[in-house]
């Protein structure tokens, strides 16, 4: 008798729904069938949790929802439930995500697969909600896979596509996404919704194998560790890492075979810069008025172009700098700072500078600071980063400064 | 026009859920003409907090790059179309985000349409509404303020009589069809609901309103300062201290010159001199710090502090001393407590005036008791007209039922 073959998903429609990304991410994990998510409010990242709590209440989603009684047990939490082969969900915003930092340092040496929303919030002081990149970025020379989202569909797809990385038997790390706040947690725009058939195609049941805490394996995690031993467990990580790579392009190839969308380049998206004389850099819905101002000089006759970052870590250095270094002059705005650093710029503007070290041809880097605390980057902001870029590209060189757009000065 | 952008004025808890609804609707109704649409609240607002003039935004566009422009925006610059959910508002919004007195109609376009939900006259809301520098209409929607809040909504078909009006104002991006499909297939969906966006549709009432009309009031504003000018530290002054009210009499505090909070209020405290016993109740529990202390030993409420909450109606222990009233019988933030020095009689005429009118004193906050929701609707259903009913026992509840 022949083996029986799976029957072939009926061919269910993608839905169209009016949802916010913090909405389109709690889509993702009802599709996901999420296990295990814990709950800890803070704005903006609640909207995640109240869109999480909705579909339990409303039987689309069966998991266990742990209301925690702060972001630092929140996280330790779902740890514990991945160890023992429970998909997790976790995350917060701002000072929350600082306070959940003891536990945030522990999970990749752990190689606990969480997948977290950080709703890009101010660090305090001022309580402000507006987005900043400050506190995704606290945890990135940790282990931690980062990337920026632009869209609610991108919410979700990435949601799924975390997954399937984060659990990769050869990755177990976890795996933050960053959504800006405001721009993408509380805005609603029109999402495809896939069917969970196709979904379940893409995305295996988490295994976590010899690592599953069980009585039938009986394993110890985390014991103490001298000098002896900790060097080792660091270099296991970074090796972790460095395979993200691969895993993550297999995981948008397929993601492309199966919904017939994703992107070809995961790491960034590229608008424009077939020709680009100047080309911008920057991470989430800044997109959006660079995409606008560069559609209006090109108008004038300004060859512009935006290169989006996507993936923050594992940071795509080879396929970055290639594309790069063909501008004749990079400008690379920030919605993060970083005091006392060199030239007192944003982390993104230095992360390429030091990306850019070895390259043969090392276009003029323009560093800008905009947007923080949710200040809206204006088209004129773009205009103004894009002629000083255009200055640099003629004079031959940097100016070696960082400039505040936007600030009332 | 190739993007009609609407916003939702809205009132903080009260009716957030309708202001969400309506901004969902509209996108979801454009929709069925092959539009693209987003709907997000304006971040920088705290509509958790009571009445305070919160916003929504509605934005459709023709293709995803046109829509992508207005997304760029942190809020539109501009609207097509203001939708007002509570009459009170005309006389303009202070946002929890600090951004002066906005006259109701200032994002408006010139040709625009102000929306909004009313039983009152044209002229009547032409007083509160602020001048503007360009022609508009004014479209009126006959019903009350509805009260759709965060942990209930009120089933009384606002969100759908208004997306039945906007079809009437902007037929190219939303037709009466695209709305009844819309609101079939949505969540709070049914053929009733229809039914009302149709009549809506039929009924709206409209007026255009010349730049000549309006309030004249020159609403408050102030700049924001330099970096470099800014006190270091995250640090603000303190309000100053207060100072007598005259002849080293009374006392009136400093107050925020930066955050006034009157446009939170839809009903206000009116206050019979004649009859306060100067108990001190009103002014210690006023959670916002409003009443000045008179030369007498009264307590006048200053009007421009007052967001309008009833404390001080439900503190004060003298029958009829306190009344809270809807917003709209008033023009001005002018001092009660001088009106009545100076010419007492007068006074008591304004105020029997005031507190006489039975549908200006059961402004609701909400529902004061349970039932009443039911009784309302039914009297509207009924007879078209508007229920009065009574307050909380204890807060003069029988002064307040016809
Ligand atoms: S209604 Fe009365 S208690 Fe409330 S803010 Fe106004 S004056 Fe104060
Ligand atoms: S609570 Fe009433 S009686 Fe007491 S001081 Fe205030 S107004 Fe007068």
């Amino acid at each position: 008798m022949a083996v029986a073959t799976k029957a072939a998903p009926a061919a269910a429609e993608d839905k169209e729904l009016l949802i916010s990304g913090s909405e389109a991410v709690a889509e993702a994990l009802t599709l996901a069938d999420l296990d295990v998510v814990t709950a800890y409010p803070i704005r903006p990242y609640d909207t995640v949790m109240q869109a999480i709590a909705k579909k339990i209440a409303n039987g689309q989603l069966v998991a266990e929802y742990i209301v925690a009684e702060g972001e630092h047990s929140q996280f330790e939490i779902v740890k514990h439930a991945s160890t023992v082969g429970a998909r997790v969900f976790c995350g917060s915003s701002g000072v929350g995500w600082a306070y959940a930092m003891e536990c945030l340092v522990v999970t990749p040496p752990l190689r606990v697969p969480m997948v977290c929303l950080v709703g890009n919030r101010a660090l305090d002081d001022p309580g402000a909600f507006g987005v900043e990149h400050n506190d995704a970025l606290f945890v990135r020379d940790l282990g931690w896979m980062l990337c920026w989202i632009d869209s609610s569909q991108e919410a979700l797809d990435t949601t799924l596509i975390a997954y399937r990385v984060a659990e990769d038997r050869r990755i177990f790390l976890p795996c933050a996404i960053s959504a800006d706040g405001a721009f993408l947690t509380h805005s609603q725009a029109l999402t495809l919704v896939p069917p969970k058939e196709k979904v379940d195609t893409f995305l295996p049941r988490y295994n976590r194998g010899d690592l599953l805490l069980h009585p039938d394996n009986p394993i110890t995690v985390a014991p103490q560790a001298n000098e002896d031993w900790v060097i080792e467990i660091r270099r296991q990580n970074d090796e972790a890492m460095k395979r993200a790579s691969t895993v993550i392009e297999e995981a948008y190839a397929d993601f492309r075979r199966v919904f017939g969308r994703a992107p070809d380049n995961p790491w960034f998206e590229e608008y424009m810069t077939q020709d680009a004389e100047v080309v911008l850099v920057g991470m989430g819905t800044i997109s959006l008025p660079i995409k606008v101002a560069i559609r209006e000089m090109r108008a004038k006759g300004k060859k512009v172009g935006l290169v989006r970052l996507r993936w923050f870590r594992p940071f795509p250095t080879e396929k970055l700098v290639a594309a790069l270094s063909k501008a004749q002059a990079i400008g690379v705005i920030d919605r993060d700072y970083s005091m006392g650093s060199p030239f007192m710029s944003g982390v993104v503007a230095n992360e390429i500078r030091a990306a850019m070290y070895n390259a043969d041809r090392r276009p003029p880097l323009l560093s800008f600071i905009s947007g923080l605390g949710g200040r809206e980057v204006t088209l004129e902001d773009v205009y103004k980063a894009t002629e000083m870029c255009y200055g640099a590209a003629k004079a031959g060189r940097s100016d070696a400064k960082t400039h505040w757009l936007g600030v009332r000065d | 026009m190739a993007a009609l952008i609407c916003e939702v004025v809205y009132r903080g808890i009260f009716q957030k859920n309708l202001a969400a609804r309506i901004a969902r609707g509209i996108v979801l109704s454009a929709r069925k003409s092959g539009r693209w649409g987003i709907a997000f609240g304006r971040y920088g607002d705290s509509p958790q907090r009571n009445g305070i003039p919160a916003k929504d935004f509605a934005i459709v566009a023709d293709s995803k790059e046109e829509l992508e422009q207005n997304m760029a925006r942190y809020e539109p610059k501009h609207t097509d179309v203001t939708i007002v959910l509570d009459d009170t508002l005309a006389k303009g919004v202070e946002s929890w985000a600090w951004y002066g007195l906005q006259p109701i109609n200032r994002l408006t376009v010139p040709h625009g349409t102000v929306l909004m939900t009313s039983l009152q006259s044209f002229d009547e809301l032409l007083k509160d509404i602020h001048k503007k520098d360009a022609i508009y209409t004014l479209a009126l929607v006959r019903a009350r303020a509805s009260f759709s809040g965060l942990w209930v909504y009120r089933e009384d078909h606002t969100e759908v009589r208004i997306l039945g009006a906007l079809a009437r104002i902007a037929p190219s991006f939303l037709t009466l069809d695209g709305v009844g499909q819309a609101i079939k297939e949505i969540e709070w969906g049914s053929d009733l609901k229809v039914e009302s966006a149709k009549k809506a549709y039929g009924r709206i009432e409209t007026r255009e309103v010349k730049i000549t009309e309006g309030s004249a009031e020159i609403p408050f504003s102030f700049g924001l300062p330099k970096w470099w000018e800014m006190r270091e530290g995250v640090t603000i002054p303190a309000i100053p201290v207060g100072k007598p009210k005259e002849g080293g009499k009374g006392y009136v505090p400093e107050r925020n010159p930066y955050f006034k909070k009157y446009t939170s209020r839809t009903m206000r405290p009116v206050i019979d001199f004649d009859k306060c016993v100067k108990c001190t109740l009103c002014w210690i529990q006023c959670p916002d710090s409003c009443f000045d202390v008179m030369p007498d030993g009264t307590y006048d409420a200053n009007m421009e502090a007052c967001c309008g909450c009833g404390v001080c109606e439900a503190v004060c222990p003298v029958e009829q001393c306190i009344t809270m009233v809807n917003e709209s019988l008033f023009e001005d933030n002018a001092s009660q407590w001088e009106m009545w020095r100076t010419d007492k009689d007068r006074y008591q005429a304004w105020m029997a005036g005031k507190i006489g009118d039975k549908v200006a004193t059961v402004r609701s906050h909400g529902f004061r008791f349970r039932g009443q929701y039911e009784q309302e609707l039914k009297r509207d259903l009924d007879t078209g007209g508007v229920e009065i009913t009574a307050g909380i026992p204890g807060e003069n509840a029988q002064h307040k039922t016809v």
